[in-house]
């Protein structure tokens, strides 16, 4: 299901003392089956963005395309609930939007809303577990046992077994140790890459959005100002300065080992596993010349 | 919804209103209440809405807006005021429907009750439109003081009282956090007969409770380790300063109620 944001304004408290905009004529587009990351200094509008995903928030001025559905400023958006289940988001912290008896019930809330039968949403519940993670016998525990990072992964489940077509991550990792970190990360990529799910990751992680991205957006004071393919946006360290974000660190590691050689690598390596075969290759070729 | 509710809102700038002592706002506000009381007629009434307005007008907030964000009060006093039309029967009908049939007493019943209602929550309001929660606890504190002779902990009451008012705003963020998060999984609670409306505050309400459990042990551990005591020997930041412009406004206050004791009948 593609997603395309036209021209969107929006603004807190319209028509109030307190009115402020947070977003200044957005354009965004981001295709079926893409992993698109949207990246972007502390209150840059990032999480403003992610809410007009599936219309939590309704744009003040222009309009978002949400699959064939249109939700345009001004006018009365019905029915907005098949777009909900179709997008769905992992907010910051989402284990605070935990409440059931069980893990179980929990996971089994978001479906059910959606018109799944018991059945089904048990038999997604249990799948889902492993999935996240977790062994299954947590699913009969109350939430409220559960370690910080325990509660994310049964959140996570929660939004995963209403099976959406498009997934939106904000910060997904936020307070995670490293290890627990580069686990959910994972495995949203391997959904990504197995089940096609269409994955939108807002995040100020820049080495996430290298590693997994097919294309970034840089929102800067609530303007998107830049798009483009994690090469091309990370190309440019001055540009990405001005927007107050730094290279990733795999970059920057880069940039001193060519400057060490005193010769550029072919390209810009993403990943560290790019980028040790990359060395590894212009050492080779330095042999042969010598 | 929530964003256009102004109660216990605080609107910053440097009216005369804005600019007065907490204290002397207070004391206003206070008698001002008392006060309300004393109109009994037409023109006392007319007196009470034309100061409000006054007051409104120096604290260059902008009617509409106080309107607009006060629509659940209006709410209610239209009701009061059919009510009132309802069911005073004393005086001249004016109106006679039939089954329904409305006395002069009545109306004007309900008209003087809905100004002095309307009065009360515009005063109020303005207080703490353009008093920030932290002045008015100050103000508290220090016009409750005396009270300290009968044991009663004052210091401890105004420190609940700012503590209240600083989250005010980090629940209602809160809220529509997990209001947000729980429509996100298809809950919806501006939709659908009552039965399953009530049933979609649940999901909103356990969350919300255990985060401001959380939240409340968190604050007593970093005032603990910053070394709070209480109010024992604990010097001010902000100093409270009484100036000429606050005892003007008193005396504005008692020459109204002189006014209003004149025309009452």
């Amino acid at each position: 299901m593609d997603i395309k944001l036209q021209q969107v304004s929006y603004a807190y408290s319209m028509g109030t003392p307190f009115e402020k905009f947070a977003l200044f004529e957005v354009d965004l587009d981001i295709p079926s089956k893409t992993y698109q990351a949207i990246i972007g200094h502390t209150g840059s509008g990032k999480s403003t963005v992610l809410q007009h995903f599936n219309g939590l928030l309704k744009p003040s001025k222009g309009e978002v395309h949400i699959g064939d559905r249109k939700i345009e400023a001004g006018k009365k958006a019905k029915e907005l609930k098949s777009v909900r289940q179709k997008v769905g988001i992992v907010f910051q912290f989402p284990e605070h939007q935990l409440f059931e008896e069980t893990v179980l019930k929990d996971i089994m809330f978001g479906p059910m809303n959606f018109g799944i039968s018991e059945e089904e949403a048990e038999k997604r519940a249990r799948d889902l577990i492993h999935l996240v993670g977790l062994p299954e016998h947590v699913l009969d525990k109350s939430p409220f046992d559960l370690s910080g990072g325990q509660m994310r992964r049964v959140a996570i489940a929660g939004v995963l077994a209403m099976e959406p077509e498009v997934i939106v991550l904000d910060e997904p990792t936020a307070g995670l140790d490293p290890r627990g970190q580069k686990e959910i990360m994972d495995m949203f990529y391997t959904l990504h890459k197995e089940r096609g799910l269409t994955t939108i990751l807002v995040t100020h992680s820049m080495e996430d959005a290298a590693r997994y991205a097919d294309r970034i957006s840089i929102m800067h004071e609530g303007r998107c100002v830049l798009s483009g393919t994690p090469r091309e946006i990370f190309a440019d360290s001055e540009t990405l300065e001005s927007y107050r974000l730094e290279l990733p660190r795999i970059v920057k590691f880069q940039r001193k080992i060519e400057k060490m050689i005193n010769q550029n690598l072919s390209k810009i390596c993403l990943t560290e596993e790019e980028l040790s075969e990359e060395i590894a290759h212009a050492l080779r070729e330095g042999r042969d010349q010598s | 919804m929530m964003e256009k509710m102004i109660f216990g809102r605080y609107i910053p700038g440097n009216s005369y209103v804005h600019t007065l002592d907490p204290r002397s706002k207070l004391v206003f506000v206070f008698a001002f209440i008392i006060i309300v009381f004393l109109a009994n007629n037409a023109v006392t009434y007319a007196l009470l809405l034309a100061f409000t307005l006054l007051v409104v007008l120096l604290s260059r907030i902008r009617l509409y807006f106080l309107i607009n964000g006060l629509k659940p009060v209006i709410l209610l006093l239209v009701f009061t005021f059919i009510i009132h039309i309802l069911f005073t029967r004393e005086g001249d009908v004016i109106l006679d429907l039939g089954f329904l049939k409305i006395y002069e007493e009545g109306l004007k019943q309900g008209i003087f009750i809905s100004i002095r209602f309307l009065v009360l929550v515009f005063m109020t309001s303005i207080l703490t439109l353009t008093t920030s929660p932290i002045s008015i606890t100050d103000g508290i504190e220090v016009l409750l003081n005396p009270l300290k002779k009968v044991k009663l902990p004052v210091h401890e009451l105004a420190l609940m009282m700012s503590i209240a008012l600083r989250f005010i705003p980090t629940l209602m963020d809160e809220t529509d956090k997990i209001m947000k998060a729980q429509m996100a999984r298809g809950s919806d609670l501006s939709a659908g007969p009552m039965k399953d409306r009530i049933k979609a505050v649940v999901p909103l309400l356990v969350p919300l409770f255990v985060s401001a459990f959380k939240r409340a042990e968190d604050l007593a551990t970093a005032m603990e380790v910053r070394g709070y005591r209480g109010g024992e020997g604990r010097t001010r930041y902000r100093q409270l300063k009484w100036d000429w412009k606050d005892s003007l406004c008193l005396a504005t206050l008692v020459l109204f109620a002189v006014l209003l004791f004149i025309y009452r009948s």
